[in-house]
């Protein structure tokens, strides 16, 4: 369960809106049930006190929106951050993909977020969620309240969180974290330990599911080119469907790549995947590699670092040695 | 009313798949269910539905049409089609029986479309009728009966045996192949059933859904509505509700550059994208909001208008659980005063 | 039917300053290599984005070699260096889809080493050879 309440970013949202420090404010609106909350912008308090919502389900990541809200914007924007979110704010900001000035950014202490598909696959029919501080108490179409313990129902990403520390923001609620040691490239070295057969075929299973939504690539705060190399028509590579396994490997290989050194680990891809593929698993390939290759390098740790695929050195290791990784480590 | 024990399913899904290719709902690695090819220990799904709809068998993703070579100044064209084969579709809910109305009225109407045409004629549907509907379930606001679905066979499932009703000259011919397998019952157990289910049906959260706000002539009245600029403010622009979506048809034809030819093939579009619809002189809708609109006025109005007031929405509850930031037709609806 | 020997097709980007001119250097000395090379020419070996190997294997190559200036005589001063980086980076990734490591090499050839040109696409379509044809990562429409 979440420290922060729905109050108190009520009330701190009212008092910036209030007082002219912000113009608009880019929040979790409610939705038909307790789980489906999307986010809005809110421009006046009577929309905020009516509609504006914050619980386990509130795991969309705001930065990426900062691109376009900021644009005709006159005023400030208020935006919530996590912490996950607050690097993907520094690493647009590295980018320079939006005016900082125009942006209040509120940090907020995060507990983890919870999973709509494992709770889905828990319990049917769902009414409401109350959320208690030992659990959520589910109140269903078929079998009355459930308990469900947070834990059960907590996100992939928020299991292996790397970072409960907020890296940026003009104001902090709640506790600031550390960063975390966490386990999250444990998945990723039992792919490499199993044999390319084994892999090719764990992939084949995962990517044959995908159906080029672009669901992965539109939620990704790192994902933000003006055109996209497959919407474009003249690139040669644009495409709206996948037509077989080449372009679904071309595709999530390509989206993968664009984005390492600069994907800072938040999972919005696998969140958003309609069709439950580890896109992360991708992701932290790169990170993985980069970490072991170049040196450890979180992006958006700090505003302004250079990402390592626009970075060298003169001993860097050749193409073929990355197979053969161990003693010889950067 | 044919009944068969759930115990000897399999016996019939292997008498069927004798000689015709059987597709029904099964479980995938990551816990969701998907129509799939039955083959000798192929499980059925207990999923209330599959992620994408069953119209990836009318309608697959991605079709070739036809094929050009090329050789000197020549130009061969190659016409690819094929006569579709007998298929039987297994546990379709009565939401997606519906979808292939709409479909039909899209791709049976003047020109007809062969390549849909084809699947659709060798094509046996076997429904099923829901029991344990999900809150994301609306179809009764388009006035579909989970509990009698239409297709060519109706089936109910209780805990213990399955019901079958032909509706149609190609089901009583499914029935009378599986009649072996199959005895004689009166409908005391599906009645039964068929009451319990329809008082979950009115305790839904959406029962209380309606179209009274839309169908045909309503574009003026509608198109200059709010919601589409505060709605479409933080949409992803993704093609997740299209895709996964039953009724959506729109699609586009490419010709894909093979180095000794060229494919001509269609794959689905998705009106969330940038480049639907693109013409000469660019694109017909600039900004996601124009985007956003035309999705939910192409299904609840201008569908409406030129196909006798059928909506092209069949409240199955896929975008509902799949769009990324939870945005969707039922929110559309209620803001606009789809209430009571 | 006779079955025809398999030759594989490999697809050689060579950067303009260096392994080109290598590769020049190698057939001015009648040095010898196969014929089912098909050298690209680009202005940089950083020129190839991994778009360009994977659009190779598309189009039906069974081996994808990148040649370039060693490190530190890049034409540019580092454009060679950024494609090692690029490279280790997309090989990696694509052995961890399962698709073979040895259809994929970077090697840098200087102007001057037409021997090392030669020696090397002989030892590459070798490799490529043994391993066959490229089924993991390609797309069937191009084979039509």
């Amino acid at each position: 369960m979440q420290k922060i309440t729905r109050d108190q970013l009520i009330t701190k949202a009212v008092e910036l809106l209030s007082n002219g420090t912000v113009s608009a404010v880019l929040g979790w609106q409610k939705g038909e049930f307790d789980y489906d909350i999307t986010p809005a912008v809110f421009t006046t308090e009577e929309e905020i006190k009516n509609n504006f919502v914050y619980n386990d389900f509130c795991g969309a990541n705001f930065s990426k929106y900062l691109v376009a809200k900021t644009k005709k914007l006159e005023g400030k924007i208020l935006v919530f951050l996590k912490p996950c979110d607050t690097y993907s704010f520094n690493q647009l900001l590295t980018e320079h993909r939006f005016d900082r000035e125009k942006v209040y950014a509120v940090a907020i202490g995060c507990e983890g977020m919870a999973d709509v598909v494992k709770l889905k696959n828990k319990v049917d029919g769902i009414i409401s969620i109350d959320y208690k501080d030992d659990a959520m108490y589910v109140d269903t179409l078929y079998d009355g309240t459930v308990k469900v313990d947070y834990a059960d129902v907590l996100a992939e990403r928020c299991i292996n969180c790397k970072s409960k520390k907020c890296v940026a923001y003009d104001e902090l609620m709640g506790e600031d974290g550390e960063v975390i040691d966490s386990a999250r490239f444990d998945e990723v070295a039992r792919l490499e330990a199993m044999t390319p057969d084994e892999r090719f075929a764990f992939w084949q299973n995962e990517l044959s599911r995908c159906i080029r939504c672009n669901a992965c690539r539109d939620a990704c705060p790192a994902c933000t080119c003006e055109k996209c190399v497959f919407d474009n028509p003249n690139s040669g590579v644009e495409n709206k469907a996948p037509a077989n396994s080449f372009e679904e490997q071309m595709f999530h290989i390509i989206r993968a790549y664009h984005v390492a050194g600069r994907c800072t680990d938040c999972g919005e891809c696998s969140r958003v995947c309609p069709q439950n593929i580890p896109l992360h698993l991708l992701n932290r390939k790169f990170i993985k590699d980069i970490n072991e290759c170049y040196g450890e390098y979180q992006a958006g740790a700090e505003v302004g670092s250079r990402a390592p695929l626009v970075d060298y050195t003169e001993g860097d290791l050749e193409p073929g040695e990355v197979f053969e990784r161990g003693d010889n480590n950067a | 009313m044919r009944k068969l024990s759930l115990e000897n399913i399999n016996k019939l899904f292997a008498a069927v798949a004798e000689d015709k290719t059987l597709y029904l709902p099964v479980d995938q690695s990551d816990g969701s269910a998907k129509y799939s090819k039955w083959a000798e220990g192929t499980v059925w799904s207990n999923a209330l539905n599959t992620v994408r709809s069953p119209k990836d068998l009318f309608f697959p993703q991605t079709e070739d049409l036809m094929e050009f070579k090329t050789e000197g100044k020549n130009i061969e064209v190659i016409d690819i089609r094929k006569e579709s084969e007998d298929f039987v579709i297994f546990g379709v809910r009565a939401c997606d029986v519906k979808s292939f109305e709409v479909l039909d009225r899209v791709f049976l109407s003047e020109p007809v479309d062969s390549y849909y045409a084809s699947r659709r004629e060798h094509a046996v549907i076997v429904s099923l009728a829901c029991s344990r509907p999900s809150e994301t379930c609306f179809c009764t606001t388009f006035g579909i009966d989970a509990i009698n679905p239409e297709g060519d066979v109706s089936a109910w499932k209780t805990a213990t045996d399955i019901y079958f009703k032909a509706n149609t000259e190609k089901g009583e011919e499914f029935l009378a192949s599986i009649e072996a397998l199959t005895e004689e019952s009166d409908d005391t157990a599906v009645n039964e059933q068929k009451a319990k289910t329809a008082d979950i049906m009115k305790k839904l959260p959406l029962a209380d859904l309606t179209t009274d706000s839309f169908g045909g002539g309503k574009t003026e009245e509608l198109w200059n509505n709010p919601v589409w600029d505060e709605f479409s403010q933080t949409c992803l622009g993704c093609g997740t509700c299209t895709f996964v979506c039953p009724t959506c048809q729109c699609y586009d034809i490419k010709d894909f550059d093979t180095g000794n030819g060229v494919i001509r093939y269609r794959c689905w579009d998705s009106c969330m994208y940038s480049e639907f619809t693109r013409m000469a002189h660019g694109n017909n809708r600039l900004t996601q909001k124009e985007r956003f609109r035309q999705r939910f006025m192409h299904k609840l109005v201008y569908y409406p208008e030129n196909n006798g007031g059928l909506f092209s929405c069949v409240g199955c509850g896929r975008c509902l659980s799949k769009c990324p930031i939870s945005m969707n037709i039922a929110k559309v609806m209620r803001k606009i005063g789809g209430d009571k | 039917m006779q079955m025809k020997e398999y030759k594989p097709l490999i697809v050689a980007f060579c950067c303009n300053w260096c392994s080109y001119a290598g590769a020049d250097l190698a057939g001015n000395n009648r040095l010898n290599y196969p014929a089912d090379v098909k050298i690209i020419r680009v202005p940089c070996s950083c020129r190839v984005n991994p778009m360009f190997i994977l659009r190779a294997f598309q189009r039906g190559a069974d081996g994808v070699i990148l040649c370039g200036c060693h490190p530190g005589d890049c034409h540019y001063t580092s454009g060679n260096y950024y494609t090692r980086r690029r490279m280790a980076m997309l090989f990696s990734m694509l052995d961890y889809l399962g698709i073979e490591r040895e259809r994929t090499r970077v090697e840098w050839v200087s102007a001057a080493e037409g021997a090392k040109f030669a020696a090397t696409m002989n030892d590459f379509v070798a490799q490529v050879t043994a391993l066959g044809e490229n089924k993991r990562l390609e797309d069937l429409r191009c084979k039509r």
